[in-house]
């Protein structure tokens, strides 16, 4: 029941898969302090609140929002802009929102693709007709509307202004719990404006205990091709690890279980390019040309050098695992050759 | 692609070498392409991966880095470092459909000044075949509405200039 002096609260779910509703309710019995300081206003996926409901709410009648999810459909923005005006706090959630994550992978591609794989290539959907879905929809009783399908994938803050940015895919239950407890103690935070919270301001690698050492990365490994050691640094042993150029608050849990950090915690501050900043970071420290370079071959050398290179697979897809949408280059150009 | 299309090349030049054989090719009045825009960095190992993607997002058609030839660098192996970052970014840009020939490296020693002029008129050439690259306009902008159709609602957001810039 809506009493008049809690303050309120909605999450809201653009184009996400879910994940950062279940870290919130990962924070425990968190939740029902959570409960006790907040009126849940729009949850879609723990409350019965309607889109109606929230447009009837004058604006700025939500107290704290948490939007997670890419922009991807007209829907995803039409959404962004009511919650925007409809609250005072507005937090992109997750990494989606905050800089495109998985699905802004697809701007790697043109939406006509994505389409064809989804509905018409795709080997277990049966589509003979080609049927695609259409944005309107003529029918003996009028239109038919569904949102549409934006060839480029954003995040949260290149549609609307946000206030804070929660990163992380998902973000991790033990960050989510002290912001939590800093909102609701009314403790100061940032100033708004897009300060990241719930963020460590380090690297990854500053959390991560594995052994680290001088780097000369002969030639690199997908996770599927080796078995890495447990003691020594990912990267030295030439598994892709992210954790260089990945902001920590995380606390390394994958490097930790020898899995790669896929970078889902985004740049570190004042990095404007995560996967620029991993080209560089990389380069530096693989083996080939790090001889005598007295009378060097040139040619040999860069050979040696794009042979070293050329077992690291998909550069783009993997360093901008989670960033494309906040990339300089944002997506690929299908006018090019 | 229009006839008076002039490619603009950012040059990334090192204090060192490329910057002086720059200077050569202009006090030798090598007449050369006057399509690159110098700038001098102390090492090409300076030249950070962000910085040319700065660059082609702000509308250069093409980036040169230039340096000391391998074995001869002024800071021992910046010039490898910059190799290295080099090719593993082209393979990169590959994948965002960025031709080859818009990001180019050279070795070109104090002495070499028609090296580098040669490289510049070669670049700009290739460029120019090319046409022009223009990322923000050409490639963010337009990317930026819906797909199917107009359904009438799209909104004045879709196309407005990135919320935060680069």
């Amino acid at each position: 029941m809506a009493t008049k002096h809690k303050p309120k609260f909605a999450m809201y779910w653009a184009a996400s898969c879910g994940g950062c509703e279940i870290s919130v309710l990962n924070i425990g019995e968190k939740i029902l302090a959570v409960d006790e300081a907040f009126d849940v206003v729009f949850w879609p996926c723990v409350a019965d609140y309607k889109v109606k409901d929230v447009e009837g709410y004058r604006d700025g009648y939500i107290d704290l929002c948490l939007f997670n999810g890419a922009i991807r459909s007209s829907e995803n923005e039409e959404m962004a802009h009511l919650l925007r005006k409809k609250s005072k706090v507005l937090v992109a959630f997750g990494s989606c929102a905050s800089e495109g994550c998985i699905p802004a992978l697809s701007n790697l591609t043109t939406a006509e693709a994505t389409f064809r794989a989804v509905y018409t290539d795709n080997v277990s959907t049966d589509n003979s007709q080609g049927i695609l879905p259409q944005p309107v929809t003529k029918v003996p009783e009028g239109k038919i509307r569904i949102p549409s399908f934006y060839q480029t994938v954003k995040c949260l803050e290149q549609v609307v202004p946000v206030d804070y940015i929660m990163p992380g895919c998902p973000p991790e239950a033990h960050q989510i719990a002290a912001v939590m407890d800093a909102i609701i103690s009314g403790a100061e935070l940032p100033k708004p404006g897009g300060a990241v919270i719930g963020a460590g301001t380090l690297a990854v690698c500053h959390e991560c205990p594995r052994q680290k050492n001088e780097k000369k990365i002969a030639r690199f490994y997908r996770p599927h091709e080796i078995v890495p050691d447990a003691e020594t640094c990912l990267l030295e042993q030439g598994i892709v690890c992210m954790g260089i150029a990945t902001r920590g608050g995380c606390g390394a849990l994958c490097p930790k279980v020898g899995m790669r950090c896929e970078g889902c915690y985004g740049p570190l501050d004042d990095i404007p390019d995560q996967g620029a900043n991993m080209v560089s970071a990389i380069a530096s420290v693989i083996e080939a040309g790090s001889g005598p370079l007295g009378g060097v071959d040139e040619a040999a050398l860069e050979r040696e050098i794009e042979a070293a290179l050329e077992t690291l697979a998909d550069p783009a897809g993997t360093f901008y695992r989670f960033s494309m949408a906040q990339s300089m280059l944002q997506r690929v150009r299908s006018n090019g050759s | 692609m229009s006839e008076t299309f002039e490619p603009v090349i950012v040059g990334f030049l090192c204090n060192w070498c490329s910057y002086r054989a720059a200077d050569l090719a202009g006090t030798a009045r090598i007449h050369y392409a006057p399509n690159m825009r110098p700038i001098r960095v102390m090492c090409s190992a300076r030249v950070e991966p962000q910085f040319v993607l700065k660059a082609l997002r702000e509308g250069a058609d093409g980036v040169l880095i230039a340096g000391c030839h391998p074995g001869e660098c002024h800071y021992v192996e910046g010039n490898v470092k910059a190799l290295r970052r080099y090719v593993l970014l082209k393979r990169m840009l590959r994948q965002f459909g960025i031709e080859e020939e818009r990001v180019q490296l050279v070795w070109a020693a104090a002495s070499e000044g028609t090296v580098l002029a040669e490289a510049v008129d070669r670049m700009t050439e290739q460029i120019r075949a090319l046409g022009p690259l223009r990322w923000y306009d050409s490639v963010v902008v337009p990317a930026s509405g819906s797909l199917i159709g107009d359904d009438g609602r799209e909104s004045a957001a879709t196309r407005t200039r990135t919320a935060k810039e680069k």
